[in-house]
């Protein structure tokens, strides 16, 4: 039989309708599109797209199960090595891990397999279902630094082995970049709250408003009887260009915008309490995820015109190419190879963006062709608001006040890649704390590594 | 939650809250600040820490009802509970090896000063200390600072106690006096720190001003507390708040305190409506 060379379309928000509302753009398969779509899956013997894959979800066998409409049996299958598929299903980039190993990419589209993966996650958590575990307490306490992906992922490992864990979390609410970085119409935060309730299920104590670093060290806590400690504690400071204007009114970084809006329910103002300013023409300078999140949010607190300012061409953005394309659905203006200068002001608010074009070079040390900016193309571009989205360094907060813990040049903290041990016994990390802003797939796969290091560590001293 | 052991009424709209949280009050030091939600819905907002006893486990604020979130605060009572409460935030003030000190506090920025003078005192430092008020009515702390200094000068703008006139008075005269001191340490509204970081800078005195601006996370990860110090871009939550006061640029930071202005008179005036309707 012939294999289909397209996928299952998803359905999805209309595009008009979508830019002016935070519901989840993507809606999901139903069961028998599912099914469909898990057909097209070759059973390959030995499976590229696991290995694709930073958990190494064991994906052909979880979509045999899809096929026999097993939607259960796929939802223990994933749960293995998986703790939070509904959110990986939405936010992984599956396109550069498992899908762009899929043979069937080679002649058409690869096997849906992050929509498959929300789809047996969603329908699992819909009706009710959960992975039994039995847990057989040992009794000793372990300290997690930070609820985000990749603390999530780490605490869950260890209940399930026995362990007391507790995690220690700085913002009022846990969920780290999944709750005041993703926006809601790419991840529902009843998800979040939902994944972080079954933790809870699994014995996991998460204490919030509590700053490693600040109110406690590392250093006391394995003083106070915890047996090791991983750090979790996310990316850090954001990054700003360092071109004149740069603290005008109106310019935000990334973090802040989405914070506001995300954490804070600024776009639900004066309901919630913080305000956000709700620009009508907006630039946003930086081509990743945040960008389009940034971009996207912005449109839908009601601007009439959002730019993505990329300063390479739209080949090199490092965005998920669903985002890309989700947001020129949405009407968001992609202004690529293109640099700003200076942010330009009036009685200290943005009034413009001054930019100059840029031509793509000789290729640099990231392999990508370097941006260089072309002689006498300076514009002016007009905005009245600016959002910063391109990076951040790593915090200092736990370093600083961590004495023994080796960290890079660049601040972030240094480990060993197999295990995630720190150059601290007993202290572990991974994250973006250790590699600088990356992925939320990649911060729970450092998180199960940690765990299972944690737990060999800890079993060797009965 | 964080209960509220005590509430006291220091002057009209400014309240003392002595709030059990023993996560911020075991590593507390002068010059830190904490962050605090009212409740759900409510924005995260700073305060600087007035007073802390890491055995018991309290921290107190000080702060006056300015807008929305403080006003809400100020509804709470003994026996409630404040929903988020987190610190302590910021870097510590750094007040060891100092010999003589002049600490200038205005309006309710005396209440941050205080546990500064305090270490600055039981380790023996000489403090000299100016406070200002609008009136006799506004003036906070004083009992309690004069126990712990040397001198303490008091102005008021309407001359309704201590000397009329402003804290930058006292200190030109102190100064002109040719009274020596290795640091002034100014915390109040940020006219009265740039007036007196200016008239410092002419007698070649060190300054240091507590920055109080605009955050959300206050743990380095917004940005939205950037202070411009030296011509370089400093986080207030994390570099600071603490910054040298003759390399603030103060122009920039009053602007960007002004940046919620029009949605902070929005939700105040929404809020008086509210309260009008229920009665309160």
């Amino acid at each position: 039989m012939a294999v289909n060379l397209n996928r299952v379309p998803m359905r999805e928000q209309d595009p008009e309708v979508r830019r002016r509302n935070f519901d989840e753009v993507a809606l999901g398969y139903t069961l028998e599109e599912a099914v469909q779509e898990a057909k097209r899956c070759l059973q390959c013997k030995k499976p590229m797209c696991v290995e694709g894959c930073p958990v190494n979800v064991r994906i052909p066998q979880f979509i045999a199960a899809v096929v026999e409409s097993n939607v259960e049996e796929a939802f223990r299958i994933i749960r293995q090595t998986n703790n939070l598929p509904a959110i990986c299903g939405r936010v992984c980039p599956q396109e550069t891990q498992c899908e762009q190993r899929c043979v069937l990419g080679r002649r058409g589209q690869p096997v849906a397999i992050g929509r498959l993966e929300r789809f047996v996650a969603d329908y699992c958590m819909e009706k009710g279902i959960e992975d039994e575990v039995e847990i057989k307490p040992n009794g000793k306490k372990v300290a997690i630094v930070g609820a985000g992906p990749a603390g999530l992922t780490a605490a869950a490992d260890l209940a399930k082995l026995g362990y007391d864990v507790t995690i220690f979390e700085a913002f009022h609410e846990p969920g780290g970049v999944l709750i005041y970085g993703i926006p809601e119409f790419r991840l529902p935060k009843s998800l979040v709250k939902r994944e972080i309730e079954g933790l809870k299920k699994l014995g996991v104590k998460i204490l919030t408003n509590v700053i490693v670093g600040k109110s406690i060290t590392i250093d006391e806590l394995l003083e106070e009887g915890y047996k090791a400690v991983f750090i979790g504690s996310g990316a850090g400071l954001p990054k700003f260009m360092g071109i004149p204007g740069e603290n005008l009114n109106g310019v935000y970084s990334a973090n802040e915008f989405l914070t506001r809006i995300n954490l804070m329910k600024a776009y639900d103002f004066p309901n919630s309490h913080t305000p956000i300013k709700r620009g009508k023409k907006v630039a946003v300078v930086g081509g990743g995820n945040v960008a389009m999140d940034a971009a996207r949010s912005a449109l839908r607190l009601g601007a009439d015109e959002v730019h993505i300012v990329y300063r390479r061409s739209e080949a090199e953005m490092p965005a998920r190419l669903e985002e890309i394309h989700h947001a020129k659905e949405e009407g968001i203006i992609f202004d690529v190879l293109t640099n700003p200068i200076e942010v330009l002001g009036e009685d200290g608010w943005v009034k413009g963006l001054k930019c100059i074009r840029m031509k793509l070079g000789q290729p640099d040390e990231s392999g990508r062709r370097r941006p260089v900016p072309i002689e006498g193309s300076e514009f002016v571009m007009d905005v009245d608001t600016v959002i910063m989205a391109i990076g951040t360094s790593p915090n200092p907060l736990i370093a600083s006040t961590t004495p023994g813990l080796a960290v890079q040049k660049w601040g972030g903290i240094i480990v060993d890649e197999e295990t995630c041990a720190t150059s601290k016994d007993r202290v572990y990390a991974g994250g973006d704390a250790v590699t600088g802003a990356a992925t939320v797939i990649l911060a729970m796969g450092a998180g199960k590594k940690a765990a299972k290091a944690i737990h060999e560590r800890l079993s060797r001293e009965e | 939650m964080y209960r509220i052991l005590q509430k006291e009424k220091l002057a009209p709209g400014i309240w003392l809250m002595k709030v059990m949280a023993p996560f911020v009050a075991r590593r507390a030091m002068p010059g830190q600040f904490i962050i605090l939600r009212v409740k759900e819905g409510g924005e995260r907002i700073p305060l600087t820490i007035a007073n802390y006893d890491r055995q018991e486990g309290w921290v107190t604020i000080i702060f006056q009802e300015v807008g929305l979130t403080t006003r809400l605060l100020a509804k709470l009572n003994e026996g409630d509970s404040i929903l988020d409460f987190v610190g302590p935030l910021g870097r510590a003030s750094e007040l060891d090896g100092l010999k003589r000190v002049l600490c200038i506090g205005g309006g309710v920025g005396v209440a941050p000063l205080y546990p500064q003078i305090k270490y600055l005192w039981e380790k023996g430092t000489s403090v000299d200390v100016i406070v200002g008020a609008r009136s006799k009515e506004y003036l906070i702390l004083e009992k309690e600072i004069r126990d712990i200094c040397n001198n303490l000068y008091i102005t008021t703008d309407d001359g309704s106690y201590g000397r009329k006139g402003f804290v930058s008075d006292v200190l030109k005269e102190l100064l002109d006096q040719k009274n020596e001191y290795d640091k002034v340490i100014a915390i109040g509204p940020l006219i009265m720190m740039k007036v007196v970081s200016e008239i410092t800078r002419k007698y070649g005195v060190p300054t240091v001003v507590s920055m109080n601006p605009i955050m959300v996370d206050g743990t380095g990860m917004c940005g939205g507390c950037r202070v411009t110090v030296g011509g370089e871009v400093r986080y207030a939550c994390v570099d600071g708040p603490d910054f040298d006061g003759h390399l603030v640029d103060f122009d920039e930071a009053m602007r960007r305190q002004r940046m919620y202005r029009e949605e902070e008179e929005h939700i105040c005036k929404l809020m008086e409506k509210l309260m009008e309707k229920e009665g309160l």
